[in-house]
């Protein structure tokens, strides 16, 4: 045991790591300040629910069937109508993206609905660079047009017909506020940035420096120094996911409905995958600027795109979705999304917590190995 | 002296590209996240699961259970028998929205009264679990539209400009163009000057005649060209890979990168100015990039967002150049479109590198 760890070199080791982060005030800025900024921002700044939506309105005609739609589309809580101006100006707000839609009712539109003979038509142009917002636009107008049918129908002393009704119930976040599970994705994002990022500078700064030299001069054993590397950027790693998860449930309103023990457990086994990715990139490229960009690639982009926490996997292409087991954030994203919102499930956290540990394993391990004794090892 | 910056700047290039990791770190991100994230990102639900528990037997329950069952959008469907089935195929995320059909539908569809069905929707990811949701609701709305068939006044036809299919990768592309090219800048120009600081080359660079202008200028330069790099390779796979239409001009389209390179450089040097390790000047970049895409309207529309965070959004260069990339690729934008997202960008680098160059000059004057 003592032929790999020495308690006291270990400590010194520790306190010096521990100095040093202390020491640059950019990593208690990392730590304590980049979280709350990133929780509110990713909290209040990704809204995928389009609440109100810029439409623009064309009436041409002047008959009661149109400035009936008209109305009925001004009442929508979820439309905030432009109505002034010609076609040519309209369309070019859609261009500028200043509105999201169009609706357009043409000159004879009244006639052809008195008439019947179902020509009549209202077209709505929606703005396709959004795509999410686009398809938004289409349903609301749509359920625009459903009631207006139905009024109609009731106007005419029509039956109307016995529609089948849908009642959506949500479990787990039934007022649907995307804060609720976009928070929990956030977190996940930050201990990234602070597992990996700040990790994927600390080896090669040593060897950057020239002090690697040093170390590698005194009798300390590869596991001292990993761990010495491991243990301070732990402990900043579980304070600041305290902090953040303080700050979600208290100032976010947001429901932590699992216990703190399972939270843990996961936190620990994702910062252990995260820190040992950010030292294997440090050990590997020995150079600040290229660890710093291969973790920006390697951990933060694949913690946004590829986790689950904006996008969907199970929407992803199957290759893809192979892809994203190598990436620890996912599961870390999957096992807090239950936590906070469900409670302890336990098979979906075990499932998480099991392939968390592999690849903390597998991160941590192969940096072991790429850590050499010499100079001019690999 | 115009020599002297093109010497500093041929050398910036040098230290760039003649380093073989350093030019694959450039280029090799680019080109795995343009594998990956096109297909990765996208709203859309696809292969999602849907779980349906039929209480009723009769007939109707039976047509409609086999209408969902052969919608597209629902590939694999899982039938349940249940209420304790049911929980836990939803706890275990096995399916994000479970259908119930409860004991007296059809009975209710034969004396045409208003039948009803239950949707179970998990929560913890509510978007992609509404817009499953939505697609269910068509399905339902369908089978209603056949079983009443009453002829309509009039009909609704909605058409999606720039974007007919609303393809969600013609979305992503375009955006990419512009976060890609964000990444490589700010690395260049923010971390450049951190680190001849940390090797100390920065004191040689202060005893030469150059004037601390023409050292910006020499770090600012080569940040914009690897941005024009990138985004060349970006905007080149989109047109001819993923086969995203191009309808405004390639003039306009370096103009507009240039400009962003610009506000970008400008953003770099300042953080550069302020830091003094490589590792300060990281965190600096990474500080601003997160918020930066967070708020550029490429994660969620800005105009869903606070006010507040509106205002941020318009001080953050990548939401104009998003705009402006976005515009030149599927709307065809000439200069009089794009300029109203173009003179923020230089407005913001002309702020950015003002004040970048002040306080550069107040550090490097002692």
């Amino acid at each position: 045991m003592s032929k790999f760890l020495n308690p006291v070199r270990l400590l010194a080791l520790c306190r010096k790591e521990c100095m040093q982060i202390v020491r640059d005030p950019s990593s208690i800025l990392i730590a304590f300040v980049l979280p709350f900024v990133l929780l509110f921002i990713f909290g209040y700044g990704v809204n995928l629910d389009a609440n109100r939506v810029r439409l623009g309105l064309l009436v041409q005609d002047a008959g009661a069937e149109a400035s009936q739609f008209a109305n009925a589309l001004e009442g929508s809580p979820f439309i905030a109508l432009h109505r002034d101006g010609s076609l040519v100006h309209l369309k070019a707000l859609l261009a500028s993206g200043d509105i999201r839609g169009l609706v357009v009712i043409t000159s004879e539109f009244s006639a052809k609905v008195r008439g019947g003979e179902g020509s009549a038509a209202i077209q709505v142009l929606t703005d396709g660079s959004e795509p999410n917002t686009a398809s938004f636009v289409g349903s609301y107008v749509q359920g625009v047009w459903q009631t207006w049918l139905a009024q109609r129908a009731r106007d005419q002393g029509l039956a109307v017909p016995a529609l089948t009704d849908v009642r959506p119930r949500f479990w787990f976040n039934p007022s649907t506020v995307s804060r609720n599970y976009l928070v929990p994705g956030s977190i996940s994002v930050i201990m990234t940035i602070i597992g990996a990022l700040l990790t994927s500078l600390v080896v090669a700064r040593e060897w950057e420096r020239g002090t690697m030299e040093s170390l590698l001069a005194t009798p300390v054993t590869r596991t001292e120094f990993l761990l010495a590397k491991i243990v301070p950027y732990y402990v900043l790693g579980m304070v600041a996911m305290a902090l953040c998860v303080t700050v979600a449930t208290t100032l976010m309103g947001v429901p932590l409905r699992g216990s703190l023990l399972a939270l843990f457990l996961i936190s620990s086994l994702f910062l252990g995958s995260g820190l040992g990715l950010g030292l294997l990139l440090s050990t590997v490229t020995k150079n600040q600027f290229i660890a710093a960009q291969a973790a920006l690639v390697a951990a933060f982009l694949p913690a946004v795109m590829l986790s689950g926490f904006v996008f969907e996997i199970s929407s992803m292409p199957a290759w893809i979705q192979v892809v994203t087991h190598l990436i620890p954030a996912r599961y870390f994203v999957s096992a807090l999304q239950t936590l906070f919102q469900a409670g302890d499930i336990w098979p979906v956290i075990w499932v998480n917590a099991v392939w968390l540990f592999f690849s903390a394993l597998f991160w941590l391990g192969f940096t072991a190995l790429k850590t050499s004794r010499r100079l001019d090892g690999s | 002296m115009w020599y002297a910056m093109l010497t500093l700047i041929r050398k910036e290039l040098q230290a760039l590209f003649t380093d073989a990791t350093s030019l694959r770190i450039l280029v090799m991100p680019v080109i795995l996240q343009l594998v990956l994230f096109p297909f990765a990102a996208t709203l859309e639900v696809k292969n999602s699961t849907l779980a349906i528990f039929n209480q009723d037997g009769g007939a109707s329950s039976t047509e409609l259970v086999q209408r969902l069952a052969s919608a597209k959008a629902f590939p694999h469907i899982l039938n349940i028998y249940s209420e304790i089935e049911l929980t836990r195929v939803i706890d275990r995320q096995d399916a994000m929205l479970a259908i119930r059909i409860p004991s007296d539908f059809s009975r209710k569809i034969a004396r045409r009264e208003s039948a009803s069905v239950q949707a179970i929707i998990d929560g913890r990811r509510s978007n992609s679990a509404q817009i499953a949701f939505s697609y269910a609701q068509q399905v339902i709305s369908a089978f209603d539209a056949d079983r009443t068939s009453a002829a309509l006044p009039a009909q609704l036809v909605i058409r999606n400009l720039y974007n007919p299919n609303l393809e969600y990768r013609w979305f992503i592309l375009p955006s990419l163009v512009a976060i890609i090219t964000t990444v490589g800048c700010l690395m260049v120009t923010a971390l450049s000057l951190a680190r001849e600081r940390e090797e100390g080359t920065f004191d040689q660079l202060l005893v030469s005649p150059i004037t601390p202008a023409y050292i910006m200028a020499g770090k600012a330069l080569p940040g914009i060209l690897v941005a024009m790099l990138q985004g060349t390779i970006i905007s080149a796979a989109a047109v001819w890979v993923y086969h995203v239409p191009f309808g405004g001009s390639i003039a306009l389209l370096y103009l507009s990168m240039f400009c962003y390179g610009l506000s970008l450089a400008g953003f770099g040097l300042f953080i550069s100015a302020i830091c003094s390790t490589q590792q300060q000047a990281f965190l600096g970049v990474f500080g601003f990039m997160a918020p930066a895409v967070v708020l550029s309207g490429y994660m969620a529309p800005v105009e869903n967002m606070p006010v507040v965070l509106q205002w941020v959004s318009a001080i953050d260069p990548l939401s104009h150049f998003i705009i402006v990339v976005k515009g030149i690729f599927l709307k065809g934008y000439d200069f009089p479109q794009a300029w109203p997202n173009l003179w923020p960008l230089l407005l913001i680098a002309a702020f950015t590198l003002t004040s970048a160059y002040l306080i550069f000059r107040n550090r490097s004057g002692q």
